[in-house]
């Protein structure tokens, strides 16, 4: 007994007058985290003081101000309307859309390969697993800037001229210049086509609800996917025939040296959004992995011994309870690649970093307002992907005791 | 040879449908170690075997080589007139007709008790997913926790767990249920709530093979005991005699180390 009254100072003993203030664990903790805020507002004192004497001996305005001043530079690839004379808000704008883009396309694309990946390592043919495995330890170790400039490399100077250019249906043409396909011209009675689509998907889902009713009544499967295939084709084929085509395609035409009309996908895109998919699914490919050989191979005897065939055992038994393992790296590989957006700097694809903290920092020269703009940017996208993602794993998650 | 049991002097084609499992000279090598060594059995239809013998001496791996969770390399294994070979078509067919309870209950952790049990019904079976849950709450009620169908597995004790095992394999309505130390992984005050659902199963005329060491077990419902070691069956004798009358002296060994 004698031994705990020495460790621990409760109150029964009544000699904590006994302790000397120093030995205090309270008024240590208090002192310690004084010192630390001290620390801090000394240094946030002189970084603000500093930037304010510096920003006026070279006059610049402190503000958001010229978030409206016209930028009167040109961005390569915009999804929305751009022109010469749009703001620097504008310009925030494009950036941050382009950014998404790559990262909502590039998430996708990287998660379905690096499950593949990942499986493929699994796999009890040698020949596949193999391949996974070469897939894997060339992607993940060579940095994936690197792999951008490979890309756009393969893609600009392996690829034709446009007089070359490849093309398909004489309506796809590839070349250096990037990707150029019909654009969709809407003409009369093309917003009855457009219901059809809303008609059929609508269809589709009542369909797939039938389907899974029937099952649980009658054990009959019914060939859904199909089916929503032909509705979304079929119907709104149907309904144009109808109202006679009123849709019309503009098809790139080669003028010269290069493509007019139709929409263009940019080979910096493409270079960017392939190679941080194919750098970032090595990662996940490995993260699925991990997460298949942590269930136990007790589930897929279980499986296994109900009859349960390999692919359905992977689907219905294995995946799911790998998800919980899987989940949390997945999240910091999809904020990786996110942020690994920025460095399209390198091939010059317009994305935030590029064209806002790079150019417009460079012409407004508004440093703190563009970094502290970009830092807020990337932060929500995080928190964003983050919260979604822990929403999902908690969905997942194992239910105990 | 050591084996009590003679191996089959009737044609092959009769025995492997007479039978409802039948192994001929099955061998089986873990790289350089000789798991299983001229394995012969058979087993009638409604017959109720259970295998005892020390830990390594095979007794696992025999039952585990019937529904093909590990390969045989040598011999022959006919299930239910289905020989197992490389075929996955007759694999599946095999599967499909043996159930299986293992000692650490392997219930999917992700899935509720109903889940658990209607999920090979409805994949495998092709069966409604009505008609699987009416079907897994009969099974859940003859286990007796029909009340414990919403929950997931990780809310039960260890025992209600093995049960809930038991009615998974059972909702696929095998004609032969494999048992793998079904009881060895409970608490003590557990194993006869297991052992009791077991007993009721035999009662019914289930073909069963257990590997166990519940002697009590063995006594109350074997047709037959087997004694396995260094990857043979030593001997094969029917309960009473088995026990009283031990003919190897690695069966009387074994059965005053268990028995005390």
């Amino acid at each position: 007994m004698s031994v705990q009254e020495g460790i621990s100072p409760s109150p029964s003993t009544g000699d904590s007058g006994r302790v000397s203030l120093v030995n205090n664990p309270r008024v240590r903790g208090f002192i310690f985290q004084l010192i630390t805020a001290i620390i801090i507002a000394v240094v946030l004192y002189i970084f603000v003081t500093n930037a304010q004497t510096n920003l006026r001996s070279q006059g610049i305005a402190t503000g958001f101000g010229f978030l409206d001043q016209p930028a009167s530079f040109d961005v390569n690839q915009s999804l929305i309307e751009f022109t010469q004379n749009a703001t620097y808000g504008r310009v925030l704008l494009v950036g941050i859309l382009n950014t998404l883009l790559v990262a909502a396309v590039g998430i996708i694309l990287a998660t379905i390969i690096g499950f593949m990946v990942g499986i493929a390592r699994l796999s009890p043919n040698w020949m596949v697993r193999t391949l996974g495995t070469i897939y894997v330890e060339v992607t993940r170790n060579l940095p994936p800037l690197f792999q951008i400039f490979f890309w756009y490399v393969v893609l600009i100077k392996f690829s034709p001229s446009p007089r070359d250019s490849f093309s398909l249906f004489n309506a796809f043409f590839y070349s250096n210049r990037g990707l150029y396909m019909p654009s969709v011209v809407l003409g009369n009675g093309a917003i009855f086509i457009e219901l059809s689509i809303v008609i059929a998907v609508v269809l589709a889902l009542v369909v797939r609800y039938w389907a899974r009713k029937r099952q649980e009544q009658t054990g009959e499967q019914f060939p859904v996917l199909w089916t929503a295939i032909g509705l979304i084709i079929g119907l709104p084929l149907i309904v144009s025939a109808i109202f006679g085509f009123p849709i019309t395609f503009d098809v790139p035409e080669l003028g010269g040296f290069n493509f007019r009309g139709g929409t263009r996908v940019i080979p910096e895109f493409v270079a960017l959004t392939w190679a941080l998919s194919i750098y970032t699914a090595g990662f996940i490919a490995e993260i699925v992995r991990a997460g298949i050989m942590a269930v136990s191979h007790g589930q897929t005897e279980a499986a296994g011994s109900l009859g349960l065939r390999p692919g359905p055992t992977l689907r219905l038994v294995v995946i799911p309870q790998a998800m919980r393992v899987i989940i949390p790296p997945l999240t910091s590989q999809y904020l990786n690649l996110t942020k690994n957006s920025s460095l399209a700097v390198a091939v010059g694809y317009p994305e935030i970093t590029a064209i806002f903290a790079g150019t417009t920092l460079n012409q407004t020269g508004q440093a703190i307002e563009v970094i502290a703009i970009t830092m807020c940017v990337y932060l929500t996208i995080s928190i964003v992907t983050s919260i979604f993602m822990n929403w999902y794993n908690r969905r997942v998650a194992l239910v105990e005791r | 040879m050591s084996v009590t049991q003679t191996a089959a002097a009737v044609p092959q084609s009769q025995a492997s449908t007479r039978h409802a499992i039948e192994l001929i000279d099955v061998n089986k090598w873990y790289g350089e170690f000789h798991v299983l060594k001229d394995i012969n059995l058979q087993v009638s239809r409604g017959e109720r075997i259970v295998i005892c013998g020390p830990s390594g001496s095979g007794k696992s791996t025999m039952i585990r080589c019937i529904n093909r969770l590990e390969e045989h390399q040598k011999g022959r294994i006919f299930v239910d007139g289905t020989e197992l070979t490389n075929d996955l078509k007759k694999i599946d067919e095999v599967r499909r007709e043996v159930g299986m309870v293992f000692q650490h209950f392997n219930l999917f952790p992700h899935l509720t008790i109903l889940e658990n049990c209607t999920l090979a019904p409805i994949w495998v079976r092709k069966m409604p997913k009505k008609e699987a849950e009416e079907v897994a709450m009969h099974f859940l009620a003859k286990v007796k926790i029909p009340e414990q169908a919403k929950k997931y597995p990780g809310q039960l004790s260890g025992g209600q767990q093995q049960r809930v095992a038991i009615a998974r394999a059972l909702c696929m309505r095998p004609k032969i249920m494999l048992f793998d130390e079904p009881t060895s992984a409970l608490d003590p005050e557990m194993v006869k709530e297991v052992l009791d659902t077991m007993v009721s199963l035999a009662e019914e005329g289930m073909t069963m093979l257990c590997v166990t060491h519940e002697m009590g077990f063995a006594r109350q419902v074997a047709d037959r005991v087997i004694f396995m070691d260094y990857g043979q069956i030593i001997e094969s004798n029917e309960p009473n005699e088995f026990f009283a009358n031990p003919q190897h002296e690695r069966t009387k060994k074994f059965l005053a180390d268990i028995l005390h």
